[in-house]
């Protein structure tokens, strides 16, 4: 893409379960503002993957190295990096107890120490990007599984964040929902957002990826641009994987 | 399937013991249950009284509630006593709860030796009966960090429920799921703030069941310190029966002035609890 720096970096990393070993020596480098899907059976290793990138999991061996710090076990920055990664998860993980409006200002108000009028207008304005704006004072159980997906993916915008993860963001909703979280993405790919996505909707890896990644067995099998992944894949397993999915 | 449920029909004597239970749970029999067992109660005691020549004074009771003389209206002994046994309870449960929730927060650290720490103050606590943690208290440390006996019950009455108050912390602090950690974490929370802002509010509705029972528990628990003569509802019962030899009166009475306050203490928990579960 650019001459820049890739804003994150995998080099040789190792990751661990006890004696399982869910990542086995991936190296991958995302650029500013692209756009990476990655794709592959389940218990591959994408969400441990995606997990590494802010911290959430402990790689053991390898480096990795997000926003030019490098990552390790009780690193200190890593608090500090994790407000520059936004992630978006399954199972959506909103808090509860709290309004839709709180969970997008809590962030910015306890971590970034923004004043809350300001960041209510920062939420605001999100709701409306995520195109519900009137659900501001409800609770998360009020909403439906689209529309907590699509407060989870504002709560990761308010913090303002230069690198976006998603989890599998469709997987747990129903059919009728998936539509509305992915159009939300795709616009969002559309502003020149770093993301990184596991998701196994082709569609949408189609219509916003840069990069298509493949992975099997803790393995990145397969790194390509859309238009040759999708259509002539060097690894069998790919192939088998695509014609799979994408058979319905 | 329609094979197995054939059998569970024959089951007609339980319906039969169920028609007796229904009799025997409905309102009215019930009350006249209770009222039966409690007079019967009442009566054998007044009887038993009787037959030991036990002379009944209970016109003498209301003076250690309250008195209304020339100069006006005071609280009687009893109460001055029901006065130190709350704000003991209630400084000790205060405190249970501090020691608790580091010792919850240890336990749960991940550290080792913060585990082994935890374990061995919980095993060491509710492995020593309250009585000898009282004498404990005041025999012993009281002598070396030079403390008064007050201060003693406080202490021990703290450590002993701050045992209890740590397992339901970690318990409550365990029943919220862990995606709410890494989306804590994932906003840039440290792990003070994801406690303090998403994981203990949560914690709540699983924690106040359990925890006003500790109140509970601690009210009544604080009688024990009567041991090493603090001025509490229990001492001061004692107290005036010796010099009045009313044990009946007095022990009836500061039984049903417990027996008053722990059920305040229940109501107002589950009104409580009740706002708490309506937000989720």
């Amino acid at each position: 893409m650019s001459i820049e720096s890739p804003i994150i970096k995998f080099q040789n990393v190792d990751k661990f379960y006890g004696e399982f070993q869910a990542l086995k020596d991936i190296s991958i480098e995302v650029q500013p503002s692209e756009r990476m899907v990655i794709c592959g059976p389940s218990g591959s290793g994408k969400s441990t993957l995606i997990r590494c990138i802010n911290g959430l999991e402990n790689h053991n061996y390898g480096q990795i190295i997000v926003n030019g710090i490098e990552l390790f076990e009780g690193s200190k920055e890593l608090i500090r990096l994790r407000q520059e990664i936004g992630m978006v998860f399954q199972q959506f993980n909103l808090f509860p107890h709290l309004t839709v409006l709180e969970n997008l200002t809590i962030g910015p108000i306890k971590v970034r120490k923004i004043s809350k009028v300001q960041a209510e207008i920062v939420a605001r304005k999100y709701l409306d990007r995520v195109h519900i704006p009137e659900q501001a004072e409800k609770y998360p159980s009020e909403l439906s599984g689209g529309q907590q997906q699509r407060v989870a993916i504002a709560r990761s915008l308010c913090m303002e964040s230069k690198i976006l993860l998603f989890d599998e963001p469709t997987s747990a909703l129903d059919p009728e929902m998936i539509n509305e979280v992915l159009d939300v993405m795709v616009e969002l790919a559309d502003t020149g957002m770093t993301m990184v996505c596991v998701t196994h909707e082709m569609g949408f890896a189609r219509k916003v990826a840069d990069t298509m990644v493949f992975m099997d067995e803790g393995r990145i099998i397969e790194v390509a641009p859309p238009d040759k992944f999708f259509s002539k894949p060097d690894s069998v397993r790919c192939r088998e994987f695509l014609d799979q999915i994408l058979e319905h | 399937m329609k094979g197995d449920a054939a059998p569970s029909l024959k089951i007609l004597p339980l319906r039969r013991t169920s028609a007796i239970n229904h009799f025997l749970s409905s309102t009215p029999v019930s009350v006249f249950i209770y009222c039966l067992i409690v007079s019967c109660i009442l009566y054998s005691s007044f009887r038993g009284a009787q037959s030991m020549g036990y002379n009944w004074q209970w016109y003498q009771i209301p003076k250690y509630i309250y008195s209304y003389t020339d100069e006006g209206f005071q609280f009687g002994e009893l109460m001055l006593g029901l006065w130190t046994t709350i704000t003991l309870s209630f400084t000790a449960f205060f405190l249970a709860l501090i020691i608790g929730f580091w010792v919850a927060l240890l336990r749960l650290s991940g550290l080792f030796i913060g585990t082994k720490i935890a374990i061995c103050f919980l095993e060491f606590v509710r492995n020593v009966p309250l009585l000898v943690l009282v004498y404990l208290f005041y025999y012993v440390l009281g002598p070396v960090f030079k403390y008064d006996r007050y201060t003693a019950s406080i202490l021990c009455l703290a450590v002993y429920h701050s045992a209890l108050i740590s397992e339901i912390l970690r318990a409550g602090i365990n029943a919220v799921v862990q995606g709410q950690w890494e989306a804590a974490k994932s906003i840039g929370m440290s792990k003070m703030q994801t406690y303090i802002y998403i994981i203990l509010p949560q914690s709540v509705r699983f924690l106040l069941p359990p925890m006003t029972g500790e109140v509970v528990h601690m009210v009544k628990s604080s009688a024990i310190v009567s041991v090493i003569a603090v001025a509490e509802l229990t001492t001061l019962g004692q107290n005036i029966i010796s010099d009045t030899y009313m044990a009946f009166e007095i022990w009836f009475t500061i039984a049903i002035i417990y027996m008053i306050v722990i059920m305040i203490l229940s109501i107002g928990a589950s009104q409580v609890e009740k706002r708490y579960t309506v937000t989720n």
